[in-house]
């Protein structure tokens, strides 16, 4: 029995393993559970010993009131046994069920055919139920608090130190005397410098509650070099007066001495802020950069205005979705897939316009624009026949979600992060193709003098719609990078399509490098004036800028020059 | 003109028209009476009311099955206001006009609940509007079945202050009529409780903004301190989808920075990955999660009608089932559809809400409903943290504002009166503004 349970286990952790679909919560689960299934002898004794102990606080984790969970969160973190962290680690992550029938507390891990289930009393394997025979045991925000901080403290000890690393987090939030001694306790056996510098962190907050005045300037000492926002909070609450005038810090010497460790900081803190800010700015300008670089082929360099761009983005953006729907296992690899898939599909639709409609009304740019303006139409009534008119969700793989946390105050979130590499790879990609293949010649020579080349012998209707095609695959490229950041929606290409000319015109008309540096200034202008004038405001103040601006400089900031562009 | 272009006009003309007759051609037969569905079906709002199409259609479907009203057969007549605010007035005079509906249902956002009134208004119709809303308003022609400022959003910032012990307050919202009236009582009321003006912050973003990054920033540093934030969001429509995902990826944690949201359902949570957002809170009248016999035969049949087990049911659809039974009772009780007639009879009837009360047409044509406040869970429900312990009465104008705290709405003989004075004594008319 106890055999067939553990080889089962191991079997779903290999299935998952090969399903790459890492999830080290439920690994971490599985991995108990099986070092409880092989130390039998140990759980027995403590079987017995703890039994009473055990029924009555899980069938008070089975009560509907929150109050009597919590009661039972405390009574199973009293008994200091394995199994207590098992289930009280399954609670945290949701992985803790009712068995609606037999009205028993089990641990399910999800597979197709619904739960996996372990009895949560005695680890026992109970086979597979469905999904409806099963009730999860909820938690609201007040008790997840109280739970991370108990399995901090009986997880102060575990093996792995990113485990202790959390711990020692979670105990953190809410301190209490019974948390400090455990932590000093800690730290004397501690091996792990991360672990080590956190431990202490925690106990300097701690010190600047001492009632020594060499103790409290000593911690400020310690902390004043950590980038931590709690330090701050404590250095600033130093400063506070009362309603009375009286400081919350009566010494003059430890006040003025944490004044000066926030001078430090505070310089330190406003670099943070820059960077963040020219970060935020250049990612908001890599997504306009993206949006518009396939309009600087199709609008700057054959001078089509093509209002159905937007709609070539969506196009993209609506590929991802497929493709994730195809391989709904593996995400990140659908989402790189679905990079050449919608280049081709977006290319494949606007050499289908190129040759069905805007080839014959070349050199007539209002009727190309209502021309184009129709088949945006048509395109999103499109979408919404065949998806719904409601957006669609497009996941991000782990590797593109969460931030990557430098320190306290200063994070970047990792999909924004991809997202601006992505734009660099693809105008380098670009202007590769221009420069160096025959495609690129044969464009540049068509866009300068389009007679002159025809009599060269190029085939200008192929350039034509050549060109037009490698415009739109480039959009429906950024509507892949779109689909990370935004809603997948019919509507997705007008949120897009005003930016984009914008960025086109502002950079001069024809040249990609005025487009990249476009899009980037408008980018860092916008986050640079959010935070004073806010999202609308901003928004319109860039607008007016660059209605002065080409009042100013008609032909954008890199004029083509030459007497190709006079005509 | 091209020949090319011309040829795309006809067919684009000839589309529109071949859907408008699909929609409005079925069943001509003159022993009907027809109710309008104004609702858009597209644009950015599409994501929030094609759901209640569908429910207004299931609705009425199930009340032909009992046999229709006063003996004869309803029938929809469904228009597509796309979004669009002006497109709802139109659309409006279109079925009070033309179609000659007895009653309407529809509209989501306030600002195309404003476009319709004065059209409503003029033709003597009855809108029922299911979405949870700004008040400062109480026409004749409108019944409000969603909740008013006191049955949402003043609880929900009690329950902020008082359980959850915040001290801070983002007020993050879109930038039209409802977050701007709402935030302004809020900020009202959270300043006659003692919290300073440093402590509130208030952001507005326009429809559809899709870039957070730094208004999620900003909340950040301004919750680091030591004092509890909280947002409360008034975010709109498809909106949220990236704003929670920022959340989510900066790491904002209910824990932490809890956000309490005033438009975010289960419709809208089923687009995302709700993870990252579980602990996250919204105030609402009706969760899917209620555990109510009248709930799950409503669910059942919800998932019935769309053919769809996992489809979602949501406060404001809760809202049109109430409002239409109301409408049906109210008919019945009048022996007629007549809108004057309606409109006395409706004031007083009471129908089961799905969450095991009793709501009731007040005289200031809102409902009563209770209030709850759930918490996402990684299944994209909620599950009620808190709850009134009886139905509230919705509050057409609030007492929080010291403009509007003298007025009532009381539509009952002898006031009579969407916005009556106490003090003055006097009725001011309606402003549509």
């Amino acid at each position: 029995m106890t055999w067939q349970s553990c080889a089962s286990t191991l079997r779903i952790f290999h299935a998952e393993k090969e399903n790459m679909k890492p999830n080290f919560t439920r690994c971490c689960c599985c991995l108990m559970a099986i070092l409880m299934l092989l130390l039998p002898s140990l759980t027995l004794s403590e079987d017995s010993a703890n039994e009473a102990v055990y029924t009555a606080a899980l069938a008070r984790l089975n009560a509907t009131s929150m109050t009597e969970r919590s009661a039972a969160i405390d009574q199973l973190a009293a008994v200091k046994a394995p199994r207590a962290i098992v289930i009280l680690q399954a609670l945290l992550d949701g992985h803790l069920f009712n068995l609606i029938l037999e009205n028993k507390l089990v641990i399910g891990t999800e597979i197709d055919a619904g739960y996996k289930l372990i009895d949560a009393k005695s680890g026992q394997d109970l086979g597979i139920a469905a999904r409806e025979a099963t009730q999860k045991i909820n938690l609201n925000n007040s008790l997840r608090v109280s739970l991370r901080k108990t399995l901090g403290r009986l997880q102060l000890n575990a093996n792995e130190a990113k485990a202790r690393m959390n711990a020692v987090q979670a105990i953190a939030k809410d301190i209490d005397s019974e948390s400090l001694a455990l932590l000093r306790e800690r730290l004397v056996v501690e091996k792990d410098v991360g672990v080590q510098d956190e431990i202490r962190l925690v106990l300097g907050l701690e010190q600047l509650n001492s009632t020594d005045k060499t103790e409290r300037l000593g911690a400020i000492d310690l902390l004043k070099d950590q980038a931590n926002q709690e330090v701050v909070n404590r250095l600033n609450a130093l400063q506070d007066q009362d309603t009375e005038g009286q400081f919350a810090e009566t010494d003059v010497d430890v006040r003025n001495y944490a004044k000066a460790a926030l001078v430090k900081i505070n310089a330190r803190l406003k670099v943070y802020a820059a960077i963040e800010t020219l970060f935020f700015g250049l990612s908001l300008g890599a997504v306009l950069v993206l949006a518009a670089i396939g309009l600087a082929i199709t609008f700057g360099v054959m001078g089509i205005i093509n209002m159905a761009h937007g709609e070539l983005m969506m196009l993209g953006a609506y590929t991802t979705y497929v493709m994730q729907q195809l391989m709904p296992d593996h995400l990140g690899w659908a989402l790189i897939l679905s990079i050449p898939a919608a280049f081709v599909i977006s290319a494949l639709v606007g050499i289908a316009i190129e040759r069905g409609i805007i080839r014959f009304l070349y050199g007539r740019p209002l009727e190309t624009l209502l021309a184009t303006f129709g088949v945006s139409l048509f395109l999103q009534q499109t979408v919404r026949s065949i998806f719904s008119p409601l957006n669609r969700s497009v996941a991000s793989p782990e590797w593109m979600s969460g931030t990557w946390q430098i320190n306290d105050f200063l994070s970047l979130t990792w999909n924004r992060f991809y997202i601006l590499v992505f734009c660099f790879l693809v105008f380098a990609l670009l202007l590769q193709i221009l420069k160096r293949t025959r495609l690129g010649l044969e464009v540049r020579a068509v866009a300068q003098n389009r007679t002159m080349a025809k009599a060269m012998g190029i085939p200008t209707a192929r350039v034509d719609a050549l060109t037009f095609g490698l415009g739109s695959g480039i959009a429906g490229i950024a509507g892949v990078a779109l689909s990370q950041i935004t809603n997948v929606g019919p509507n997705l290409g007008q949120a897009y399509i005003v930016d984009s000319f914008m960025v086109v015109v502002f950079g001069g008309v024809g040249n990609l490098w005025g487009t990249l540096l476009a899009g980037f200034s408008l980018g860092i202008a916008n986050k640079l004036l959010e935070p004073v004038a806010g999202a609308v405001l901003a928004k319109i103040l860039v607008l007016i800028f660059i209605i002065l601006f080409i009042q100013k400089r008609p032909r954008g900031l890199f004029p083509q020059k030459g007497r190709a562009a006079e005509s | 003109m091209n020949k090319l272009s011309q040829t795309l006009q006809n067919t684009v003309a000839a589309a529109t028209f071949a859907t408008l007759l699909l929609i409005t051609g079925n069943a001509r037969a003159e022993d009907t009476i027809k109710v309008g569905v104004l609702h858009s079906l597209s644009g950015t709002m599409a994501i929030s009311e094609t759901t209640l199409k569908d429910t207004m259609l299931m609705l009425i479907d199930e009340q032909n099955k009992k046999g229709g009203l006063l003996g004869k057969k309803l029938e929809a007549v469904v228009v597509d206001p796309a979004s669009n605010w002006p497109l709802f007035a139109e659309k409006a005079r279109e079925l009070l006009t033309k179609d000659k509906v007895a009653a309407i249902f529809g509209c989501w956002t306030s600002v195309s609940r404003k476009s319709v009134l004065p059209v409503i208004e003029e033709l003597n119709g009855v809108l029922f509007y299911p979405v949870q809303y700004e008040g400062e308003e109480s026409s004749k022609n409108v019944f409000y079945t969603g909740a008013s400022p006191n049955q949402q959003a003043i609880p929900a910032v009690d329950y902020l202050m008082n359980d959850l012990k915040v001290k801070r307050w983002v007020l993050a919202g879109t930038d039209y009529v409802y977050p701007r009236t709402t935030n302004k009582i809020l900020e009202a009321y959270l300043r006659s409780k003692g919290v300073a003006k440093k402590d509130i912050m208030i952001n507005y973003t326009p429809f559809g903004h899709s870039d957070w990054q730094s208004i999620v920033a900003d909340i950040k540093k301004f919750g680091s301190g030591n004092k509890k934030t909280a947002v409360v969001s008034t975010i709109n429509g498809d909106a949220n989808v990236p704003f929670y995902k920022e959340l989510g990826n900066q790491g904002v944690s209910a824990e932490k920075i809890p956000v309490v949201a005033f438009s975010v359902g289960e419709e809208e949570l089923s687009g995302i990955d709700t993870k990252p957002l579980v602990g996250h809170l919204a105030a609402w009248n009706y969760f899917m999660s209620i555990d109510s016999t009248k709930n799950a035969a409503f669910i059942k049949q919800w998932q019935d009608y769309t053919k769809n087990p996992k489809r979602v049911s949501n406060d404001p659809m809760e809202a049109h089932y109430i409002g239409f039974n109301m409408w049906v009772k109210a008919v019945e009780k009048a022996g007629s559809t007549d809108p004057a007639k309606v409109q006395e009879a409706i004031i007083g009837v009471e129908y089961p809400n799905l969450t095991g009360g009793t709501a009731k047409m007040l005289p200031n044509h809102h409902i009563s409903k209770p209030v709850l406040i759930g918490e996402i869970q990684d299944n994209g429900q909620f599950l009620t943290v808190w709850q009134t312990n009886t139905l509230v009465d919705g509050d057409a104008w609030s007492d929080f504002l010291p403009e509007s705290k003298p007025i009532i709405a009381d539509w009952t003989a002898p006031i009579s009166c969407g916005n009556y004075n106490t003090k003055t004594k006097k009725c001011s008319g309606q402003n549509y503004k």
